[in-house]
């Protein structure tokens, strides 16, 4: 799932190259773990890359799967309870189905704070369908906060379009 | 007056300032040299808003020379800097320098180090340090290391570059975002929120192997990790038990023990240097407001009163002062408070400012803010009356965390 690649592993090796200050007038002592003339020491990093982890699947037909919020707003307004209602009854009869629910903010104020104003809005959705009698089980409420906006720059119109809930079927 | 280094760019303002007048002589053989060892010295002692370059040309000097002073006593200069950088025959370089203090005519010392060539900027560094030492009685934070993220295109990086923002190296890069990376107190881990999985997870990250493991991936959001100064434990946010509540976990990873009870969210928590209290961030009172309780959980007493949105607190080393970002009039602004007083300063001109962290020797702040439209990291004074951009990567760059003193 997560995979990761590691670079120069001989690097590694070589950590801790720099060696200690020295006194002038004493003999400079090196600690013999640096590599001649290489790159790097003790300030070496060892680079990591990320690969994308988690699959897409279908969710039911004709549903939409995007709920729009309020400013400063974390409850499910009435005109996004046919989407509710939608994926309730498609999760009820098939319990195997699993979903993440994906909450987002718009891009005002600070990172950690908006992912829990983020959490917020999908556990609204989350506990808008468990009250129609979907497993918790198969929801999983999660966030990006202001990370992953759907439209990109500032403005009402931006921002309005960037307070969503969103709906994946990850199984 | 020498000319503006490049990498950066230092903003003076404000009046009342002492700054101490140094010479920094070209280092015998840095021309040849693959870093300008005095550039690097004279940037970040100059940075540190407590020193100001005085004129060293047309002077050939190393840490042998016996320096005429009266000619740098002439030069206006307080102190004086000498030294040479030569490449051995396996490669390495050493480098060497002494400092003078002009006016008392006295040798103050000096060191050498023997470096391979990507350890210069570091020599460098630690000769910065040095000077800042003797000279100010306070240690140094220029060979420390500054964590951030960088977003470029669809890629998001984390970076760990020297506290001039130079000699930048990648530690993570991924399609999804990363936020929040906190260096443990030993220097070595960062721990991070990744988006990797498509949900927030925190890592923990040696950077010199790249070895890194989960630390928290339960059901929903697992955010903002600070760790304890003992370096035994983190602090986390996890919404698994719902909402955004706080909780510990082992560093070593296993089952978080929960910090906080409330209905509301309890979010970015941050240790003191003593490790006994975490300040954190909670909207228990109707708006998100910085509050403070013991490490071990318990009854929360809040600290800010001036306002409806104070987040993302950071505490100084020497426990004095906490930095945190205040939404005024629809500008997000850096805020220093005196903790012992309570008094508060707003230190920036700027309206997009985010993500305060101490420099160890708790005299900078670095953070994230919006300059000519785009993503920017600043260090200032306490005061504010000292800012410098740091030099970093094209395209936005963001959340830095400041680590700690280095081993030497």
């Amino acid at each position: 799932m997560l995979k990761r690649t590691i670079y120069s592993l001989a690097i590694v090796a070589l950590i801790a190259g720099c060696s200690s200050g020295t006194k002038l007038n004493d003999t400079p002592v090196t600690d013999g773990r640096g590599t001649a003339g290489q790159q790097g020491g003790a300030s070496t990093v060892t680079p990591v890359n990320a690969d994308q982890g988690a699959a897409t699947a279908q969710g039911p037909i004709g549903v939409e799967r995007i709920v729009y919020f309020d400013y400063d707003s974390y409850t499910v307004k009435p005109e996004f309870q046919s989407i509710i209602d939608g994926h309730a009854r498609f999760l009820k009869s098939a319990p195997q189905r699993r979903i993440s629910i994906e909450g987002h903010t718009d891009e005002r104020g600070g990172r950690e704070y908006n992912l829990a104003l983020g959490q917020k809005r999908a556990e609204a959705v989350r506990r808008a369908l468990t009250l129609l009698g979907v497993n918790d089980s198969q929801i999983e409420a999660v966030s990006f906060g202001k990370e992953k906006p759907a439209v990109q720059g500032g403005g009402e119109e931006a921002w309005a379009q960037n307070r969503r809930a969103e709906i994946r079927y990850t199984r | 007056m020498l000319p503006a280094l490049a990498q950066f760019r230092v903003e003076v303002s404000g009046v009342g300032l002492t700054q101490l007048p140094i010479a920094l002589v070209p280092f015998k053989g840095q021309d040849s040299s693959p870093q300008k060892i005095s550039d690097i010295v004279q940037a970040d002692l100059e940075r540190s808003g407590q020193f100001r370059g005085v004129d060293a040309s047309g002077q050939a000097l190393d840490e042998a020379s016996r320096p005429d002073l009266s000619l740098w006593r002439q030069r206006t200069a307080d102190s004086l800097v000498v030294g040479s950088v030569t490449r051995l025959a396996d490669g390495r370089f050493d480098v060497k320098f002494r400092l003078w203090d002009v006016v008392k005519g006295q040798d103050l010392g000096g060191q050498s180090y023997t470096v391979p060539q990507g350890d210069l900027r570091l020599a460098s560094h630690r000769i910065a340090d040095f000077v800042y030492e003797k000279l100010t009685g306070e240690k140094g934070i220029f060979s420390t290391r500054i964590a951030y993220v960088t977003k470029g295109g669809s890629r998001y990086s984390l970076w760990v570059a020297d506290a001039d923002g130079e000699n930048a190296q990648a530690a993570l890069a991924s399609p999804e975002p990363i936020i929040s990376p906190c260096w443990s107190s030993n220097g070595q881990q960062l721990a991070y929120v990744s988006f990797e999985s498509r949900k927030p997870v925190v890592y923990v990250h040696n950077v010199a192997s790249g070895q890194r493991r989960l630390l928290a991936n339960f059901k929903g959001s697992n955010s903002a990790p600070a760790w304890a100064p003992d370096g035994n434990s983190l602090a986390v946010t996890l919404s698994r038990d719902g909402g955004s509540q706080l909780y510990t976990i082992p560093a070593s990873g296993g089952e978080p023990r929960r910090l906080t009870q409330s209905a509301s969210i309890d979010t970015e928590p941050v240790y003191s240097a003593d490790g006994s209290t975490i300040y954190f961030v909670s909207d228990r009172g109707g708006a998100p407001q910085i509050y403070k309780m013991s490490a071990s959980g318990g009854n929360p007493t809040r600290v800010t009163f001036s306002g409806t949105y104070n987040i993302s607190p950071s505490v100084s080393g020497d426990g004095r002062w906490l930095a945190y970002i205040s939404r005024i009039g629809g500008a997000f602004k850096l805020q220093v408070m005196e903790l012992a007083t309570g008094n508060v300063a707003s230190i920036t001109d700027t309206n997009a400012d985010e993500s305060p962290s101490f420099a160890p020797n708790s005299k900078l702040i670095v953070y994230a803010t919006h300059l000519q439209g785009r993503e920017a990291l600043m260090t200032t004074t306490l005061d504010g009356k000292i800012k410098a951009r740091l030099a970093g990567q094209a395209g936005d760059i963001r959340e830095p965390d400041w680590g700690p003193f280095q081993k030497q």
